[in-house]
């Protein structure tokens, strides 16, 4: 039995690193199918071109060659376009605009990976060999790459026939009390700023295999994906219209995801369609530099921000107007990004009485935008608590005092925003002051000038914050716009034996699902964690589930196995009750026995499973043998995480190199399985946090060409990049799933890149500088420096 | 086609290839070794990382004709035959320096040769700069960090240098 504790509060070492330290994990491109052929995709190099003509006949004719495949195969099969699985309306009341984004690209290109044709061959290289041997005419007409000029009147328009590029323009709050507001207000503070625009960069590229049995006409979807469920749904219902019964849709190992991967692609339509063609396994692999002009992107906001305040620095209102950049065509939860996971946080840990938030969203020439990390929520994050310091700057007032005398006190829970979400916990002024604690907030001054005396900008910033996750209640996200559920499922089987396999809707890509599970689920049954195996990711052996993001997996899927094992108590309860000749109610379940109350009987859950799976002696009449149940769980809210970030970093003044020196993040994520676990989730947050803060943006020149798609040019962070973190926690417990936990996924993410530009526009508080735009590099901050020379002894 | 022999973890292989062929493509398409993995195209995220010949290597960025005669390591070939890990695998599984998996293989790799290179000690800076050509992107390195620091002392049979 167990000797060491593996439940719930351990830092159970991970199920799953055995096979990967070993090599043996089991990723999509690791996978090969007998007889199987590879497909290479042939795309746009430009960013906006009508399609003249494709001759294939060079391609087909070329060694190896099995099939070439243009729109015009998939329109003779009347292939539907990539579905948009979230519809937000317009202020009028009108539904969005939402073109046809085909499978492979139709009459027009509209972005530089736009995908054209599929050449498909015995090997990959003579695939592309082949694909070289394409002969297409275009027609380049002129693109546009940023949401400023896509706006303007006359622009060149991305769909040609739409009115404009506009996809909605939406709207949240009561307009006229925020005026209102405004009027009365002492002041208003003003802030432009843009979130820069992201590349996820999972480093497993995406991959598919589709495979087809002709005798018994099943398709299967090898994928890297996020939810397996989702992409079945999406791609048999709405694509290519195979009977859900007929397609499976596995996602094995998946080199992490980020949101990258929730999103039904084109290109898993293209090779599960192909390998009903050409009668054999059809496999595709994205290069890097594919990847870049492929994946959705993240982020990519243009936002106004304004806070009216009182005389005593009292948010009085909060009015923002934002400009969102779509892409070329609407991946699979884009709309929902700017506006119910962005604009309904705009409250933020504050009690800002009135808001009103509208959101424009716009086409243009680049690859689709969608959900990354933190989805919509980094980006009212860094608005508001760059506002936050903006406020402090322009008002004179103390930041932290701005803050804690703003926040929305710990006894006002449950908590009314004016932006739709109801907060259920939290307690920000506990972060706050656990987090400055951390980071020696009130010996910076001395280091500060100690790092002066090395020549040395040094700064520190705070970031507090709250966001909305666990998502989410299926009956308020349909009120909201999406297409589907947001429950999740969970099959928990008990066999003969008293061992147990789980089967999960969510899918595990880096987040340890495998052990955290395990370990909820040795908790509540009390079974040994050795003896409990999860299984996710393939739809022939899980449930219907909508599968891993917006830090779900815990919260929802979590609480579905509560769920599903409070079920298999209350059954075994009952054979034990028969078992033991005692009445059900006097059967109490603990720690792995069934006990009779004030008695010394009792009966292991190893025996009740036996009993149930060999029902000799079983209440045959009232239930029926086995031990396996399955609940769904639809959540009463999302849950609200929240913290407070701290960064702390030195400006090399020759260089313009900023360098973190210290991040704290003190997070409160809820009850916590497992804190190894959580504390990893927490600081990979926070590197893509500084990433996007430092040094990561995907820049398009005007007309729509990535100029720096590869790695070679796009600045990942390196581990000499980054700091040493301290993560710690404070906890307040969800009050509405039945585990108290929050989710932990984002956190950190979301919190991080305030707190870094803050930080680096502290250190250049001399040079005149109220905010810097993301990313910080090197040559933005020495253009300050340079632009505004001031002498060391400043300090 | 041309024929390359080496030596995989221990075992030889006459292969035919093109020439073209990489070494990562002779490891995972000929010999099933898929355990190397391939995450850029530009010999920048270091997830292909193999030893030739006790070296740390790109496995993308070498030719499998370049390979001739060599002796090649990979992840697979490194716990013992009766699944003993490599003290630089159990560090990683100890310090949570992995969570998708991905970028782990090329990682232990390069982390491997990091402190082999260094008898005389490995800071936690020089351990960043050392493993500045390995991407991570789900664990903030931090752990792996930790990981390398702690098998430093384990591979080399000493107490663990101070921190700096």
């Amino acid at each position: 039995m167990n000797a060491v504790f593996e439940g719930i509060g351990a830092s159970v070492r991970r199920k799953e690193d055995l096979r990967f330290i070993n090599g043996r994990g089991n990723y999509t491109d690791d996978i090969n199918r007998p007889n199987q052929t590879h497909a290479i995709i042939k795309r746009s190099d430009r960013p906006h071109a009508r399609i003249l003509s494709i001759d294939t006949s060079a391609a087909k004719a070329a060694p190896g060659v099995v099939a070439v495949f243009t729109h015009l195969d998939l329109e003779a099969e009347a292939i539907g376009g990539v579905p948009c699985g979230w519809q937000i309306h317009n202020k009028d009341g009108s539904p969005m605009a939402e073109p046809m984004h085909p499978v492979l690209a139709s009459g027009k290109v509209r972005h530089v990976g736009d995908p054209i044709a599929v050449v498909i061959a015995e090997t990959r290289q003579q695939a592309k060999d082949a694909a070289e041997l394409l002969d297409i005419a275009f027609e380049d007409l002129p693109g546009i790459s940023s949401v400023r000029d896509a706006i303007k009147p006359g622009a060149p328009l991305v769909h040609d026939d739409a009115v404009s590029n506009t996809c909605f323009d939406w709207h949240i709050g009561d307009k006229a009390l925020v005026d209102a507001a405004f009027a009365r207000a002492t002041r208003i503070v003003k802030l432009d700023l843009i979130n820069n625009r992201l590349v996820p960069n999972a480093m497993e590229p995406r991959a598919a295999i589709g495979d087809y049995d002709p005798m018994s006409q099943d398709y299967t979807l090898y994928t890297t994906s996020q939810n397996p469920h989702v992409i079945r749904l999406l791609m048999g219902a709405f694509v290519l219209h195979i009977p859900e019964h007929r397609l499976r849709v596995v996602a094995p190992d998946v080199g992490g995801g980020f949101g990258s991967k929730i999103y039904h692609y084109a290109e898993e339509a293209i090779v599960t369609w192909s390998a009903g063609k050409v009668k054999r396994p059809v496999k595709w692999t994205c290069d890097r530099s594919e990847a870049f002009i492929s994946d959705a992107h993240g982020r990519d906001h243009d936002s106004v921000a304004e806070m009216a305040l009182d005389a005593e620095g009292n948010f009085l209102a909060l009015r923002v107007s934002t400009l969102c950049n779509m892409g070329a065509y609407l991946s699979t939860f884009a709309p929902a990004v700017p506006t119910y996971l962005s604009a309904t946080l705009l409250a933020g840990v504050y009690k800002t009485p009135a808001i009103y938030a509208e959101v424009r969203a716009v086409f243009t020439n680049t690859v689709p935008v969608d959900a990354y990390r933190g989805a919509g929520r980094p980006e009212s994050t860094f608005l508001l608590e760059r506002l936050m310091d903006v406020i402090a700057h322009d008002t004179g007032m103390d930041r932290i005092a701005l803050r804690r005398q703003n926040f929305i006190p710990a006894d006002a829970f449950p908590y009314q925003t004016p932006v739709a979400l109801q907060y259920d916990s939290g307690d920000y002024q506990t972060t706050l002051t656990s987090a400055l604690k951390v980071a020696d907030w009130d010996g910076f001054e001395a280091r500060r000038t100690k790092a002066a005396a090395q020549g040395k900008l040094r700064g520190i910033g705070v970031s507090t914050y709250v966001e909305a996750c666990g998502i989410a209640p299926s009956k308020l996200v349909g009120q909201l716009g999406a297409r589907a559920g947001l429950y999740e499922v969970a099959q928990v089987r008990v066999h003969p034996t008293g061992s147990v396999t789980v089967f999960t809707g969510t899918h595990s890509h880096g987040q340890g699902h495998e052990t955290t599970f395990a370990q909820l689920v040795s908790d509540q049954l009390g079974i040994p964690f050795s003896q409990i195996d999860i299984v996710h990711g393939d739809t022939n052996k899980i449930p219907f589930g909508m599968g891993t993001y917006g830090s779900r997996s815990l919260a929802v899927g979590g609480s579905a196995m509560v769920k599903a094992m409070d079920k298999i108590i209350v059954k075994g309860k009952k054979i034990a009750a028969h078992l033991m000749e005692a009445s059900v109610e006097d059967i109490e379940f603990a720690a792995g026995k069934f006990s009779v109350t004030g008695t010394d009987k009792s009966k292991t859950i190893g025996e009740i499973a036996l009993t149930a799976y060999v029902p000799h002696n079983y209440p045959i009449e009232e239930i029926e043998p086995g031990l396996e149940e399955t609940a769904f769980y639809d959540p009463a809210n999302f849950t609200f995480p929240g913290g407070c970030h701290i960064c702390e970093v030195e400006i090399d003044q020759d260089t313009g190199v900023v360098q973190v020196i210290n991040f704290t993040a003190v997070d409160d994520v809820g009850r916590i399985i497992n804190p190894m676990i959580v504390e990893g989730q927490i600081q990979g947050g926070v590197a893509q946090g500084i990433g996007q803060a430092l040094l990561e943006c995907a820049i398009y020149d005007e007309q729509g060409q990535l100029v720096n798609g590869s790695f070679m040019d796009y600045q990942m962070p390196r581990a000499d990049d980054l700091p040493n973190m301290s993560v710690g926690t404070e906890t307040t417990l969800c009050t509405h799933n039945p585990l108290g936990v929050k989710g932990c996924g984002e956190v950190g993410a979301i919190g991080s890149p305030p707190a870094v530009i803050n930080a680096v526009v502290d250190a250049l508080r001399n040079y005149g500088v109220r905010h810097v735009d993301m990313p910080a590099s090197p040559q933005k901050i020495w253009a300050i420096i340079n632009a505004n020379k001031l002498p060391m002894a400043a300090e | 086609m041309p024929q390359v022999t080496l030596k995989v973890n221990g075992k030889s292989h006459t292969v035919e290839v093109e020439g073209r062929t990489l070494l990562v493509e002779l490891l995972r398409e000929k010999l099933a070794l898929t355990g190397t993995h391939v995450g850029c195209d530009t010999s920048q995220c270091g997830a292909c990382v193999v030893h030739v010949d006790g070296v740390s290597v790109k496995s993308c960025a070498m030719l499998a004709l370049q390979a001739d005669g060599t002796d090649v390591l990979t992840i697979e070939g490194l716990a013992a035959a009766d699944g003993t890990l490599h003290p630089m695998q159990e560090a990683f599984r100890e310090n949570h320096a992995l969570q998708c998996g991905f970028c782990t293989p090329g990682m232990v790799m390069s982390a491997i040769d990091l402190v082999t290179s260094h008898p005389e000690g490995l800071s936690e800076n020089d351990i960043r700069h050392g493993l500045e050509g390995n991407l991570c992107r789900c664990t903030g390195y931090h752990n792996i960090v930790k990981a390398v620091a702690a098998a430093w002392p384990v591979m080399h049979g000493k107490e663990a240098v101070a921190a700096e």
